[in-house]
């Protein structure tokens, strides 16, 4: 039923919650109670006078019985719905719904929004139990410390016969072990004990990568001057480190390192001026972007990924190896990228991953979230020339960009975020059941 | 005669450790700590038995004993996998790819002179 349509609907709520009878009410409006009833079933609409005097009878805004609910209540169940796939919500009756129980329709929005907070949280520990090479290598370090530390001491308490030399170097071994477990283990804690949501303390040397990235706005003015190259470009790049306190391990400033170095490189091969002139001829369009300019195609994905975003808005950036480790993810709201490998299989990078000569332009939506449509343009190139014997390394790109508003009305490709929190059924490249789909 | 021993490890003081023992209990232990030319290191040894880590610089445990098995003069050879990972799928593979024994890190000296001395005995 429309909006418009619901006013006796809530005409009638309001007298029930302010505990009046309707003949009292009909009689405080100056109307029949008979008429009232008539209203209140939705058989006989009311405006004007009437309206305002009823309203004034029972303490509310005229709009509260006019409008219902409010916009943004409706836009919320409207979402919550959208989230759940497979579950059939009576889409059609979302405003009667929301008029007629305002309360459980406000609890349904906010735990739709805490489902969407949770599924993120998931998303972010499954990444790290399942897939952090960071962890995993870790935790090696610790038990081989420890199988050093054991065996080491068990030599030391059972050889009485242990010549000087032997014992002052077993000695020594266990000294060196116990100090190195206890900083694994310290820093291990703390990579666990560290909250999924928060963008601060130990991460995994990628983790602080792309906190330091993100706070730079991947955008690095000092690289981009045409004289920066050999010695003074390194002195630039280390300024940059110096002055990152996101970066906390050794391997996250190597990584942010030969990132910065990359990103130098993709400056000096198209300078700003260069592809201002094209972003200004062509607009924010890689198809013509990629046509017009003379530079390998991943440099030109990476550098229009590095533009301020008051240049070219937003623009999100993911990029694997051969074997489908993602090595950078530059955010695009409305499209959930997973913290190291296991993102889906369906992303256009991983079908152009095999194939370099490969260009694929194609809207997505993510399953399970919202229906944010994105544009996705991928492509791989091969990082170093061909060998005989040596299996080919390959690097892909996908860059993101929000879908043209109501620029194109074909059907997008349906794709998730991780099998583990998409709740997509009958997907032929699952890996894993969902989480998600098992709860819910 | 004197058994030869190759332990495959790239963690010194485990190697210190575990060739001490090894080594005191009249065993010939030769040492190497890099995967990518492990299988060379075997052939040149010549070893009545391989220890061999998973986790190693170069070239995993796994990919190893492949080609050590994939080796008509070595196909036969004992190995004895030793790693940090104890979980089953790494068993299970470890058995695929024709291990001998296998053994999880942390182990006791005990443990393992008792494994070595039951797989190089005639």
């Amino acid at each position: 039923m429309p909006q418009s349509e619901m006013v006796g609907t809530r005409i009638r709520e309001r007298r029930i919650l302010a505990g009046i009878k309707q003949a009292d009410l009909a009689g405080r409006a100056g109307i029949s109670p008979s008429y009232l009833n008539l209203i209140e079933h939705n058989r006989r609409k009311v405006a004007g006078k009437t309206l305002l005097t009823l309203a004034e009878v029972l303490g509310v805004e005229p709009s509260v019985l006019s409008e219902g609910a409010e916009a943004r209540l409706i836009a919320g169940l409207r979402e919550a719905s959208g989230a759940q796939a497979g579950h059939a919500a009576e889409l059609d009756r979302l405003e009667e719904f929301a008029g007629r129980f305002p309360g459980w329709a406000r609890l349904l929005v906010d735990i739709s929004a805490r489902l969407a907070v949770m599924e993120q949280a998931v998303q972010t520990l499954t990444d790290r139990m399942s897939h952090d090479p960071h962890l995993a290598a870790s935790l090696h370090e610790v038990i081989s410390t420890v199988t050093s530390i054991r065996s080491t001491a068990s030599i030391l308490a059972e050889e009485k016969d242990l010549e000087p030399e032997w014992r002052a170097r077993f000695d020594r071994n266990i000294n060196e072990d116990s100090r190195r477990l206890a900083e694994g283990a310290t820093a291990l804690v703390r990579y666990l004990e560290n909250a999924p949501d928060t963008e601060a303390g130990i991460q995994s040397p990628q983790d602080e990568l792309h906190a330091f990235l993100g706070a730079e706005g991947y955008h690095f003015p000092t690289l981009e001057a045409p004289e920066s190259s050999g010695s003074a470009e390194a002195d630039l790049i280390e300024a940059i480190l110096a002055e990152a306190p996101a970066l906390s391990s050794d391997s996250a400033r190597q990584l942010a390192r030969d990132w910065l170095q990359e990103y130098a490189q993709d400056a000096r091969a198209l300078p700003l001026p260069v592809v201002e002139a094209v972003l200004r001829k062509y607009g924010m369009r890689p198809e013509q972007i990629l046509t017009a300019l003379d530079a390998m195609p991943g440099n030109v994905l990476r550098r229009l990924a590095s533009l301020p975003e008051d240049m070219v808005g937003p623009v999100g950036l993911v990029s694997c190896d051969t074997s489908g480790t993602i090595l950078l993810r530059k955010p695009l709201p409305g499209f959930a990228i997973p913290r190291a490998a296991g993102a889906c299989p369906l992303w256009p990078l991983y079908q152009v991953l095999g194939q370099p000569n490969l260009a694929v332009a194609a809207e997505l939506v993510q399953s399970g979230r919202t229906e944010d449509r994105v544009q996705s343009f991928a492509l791989a190139e091969q990082v170093v020339p061909p060998r005989f014997g040596m299996a080919a390394q390959m690097r892909a790109f996908m860059l993101l960009l929000p879908a043209n508003p109501g620029g194109n009305t074909t059907a997008a490709r349906q794709v998730g975020s991780t099998c583990r929190i998409c709740p997509r059924e009958g997907c032929v490249a699952r890996r894993e059941p969902s989480i998600v789909a098992k709860v819910f | 005669m004197t058994k030869k021993v190759l332990l495959i490890e790239d963690e010194p003081n485990i190697i210190e450790a575990v060739s001490f023992i090894l080594s005191r209990a009249g065993l010939d232990v030769k040492t190497h700590s890099n995967g990518h030319d492990a299988v060379d290191a075997v052939r040149a040894r010549d070893p009545d038995l391989v220890i061999l880590d998973i986790m190693l610089p170069g070239k995993n445990g796994f990919d190893i004993l492949q080609d050590i098995r994939a080796d008509a003069d070595l196909a036969d050879l004992p190995v004895l996998m030793l790693t940090a990972r104890g979980q089953e799928k790494d068993r299970e593979l470890a058995k695929r790819f024709g291990a001998s024994r296998f053994m999880t890190k942390p182990f006791s000296n005990a443990e393992v002179l008792e494994v070595v001395r039951d797989m190089v005995a005639p």
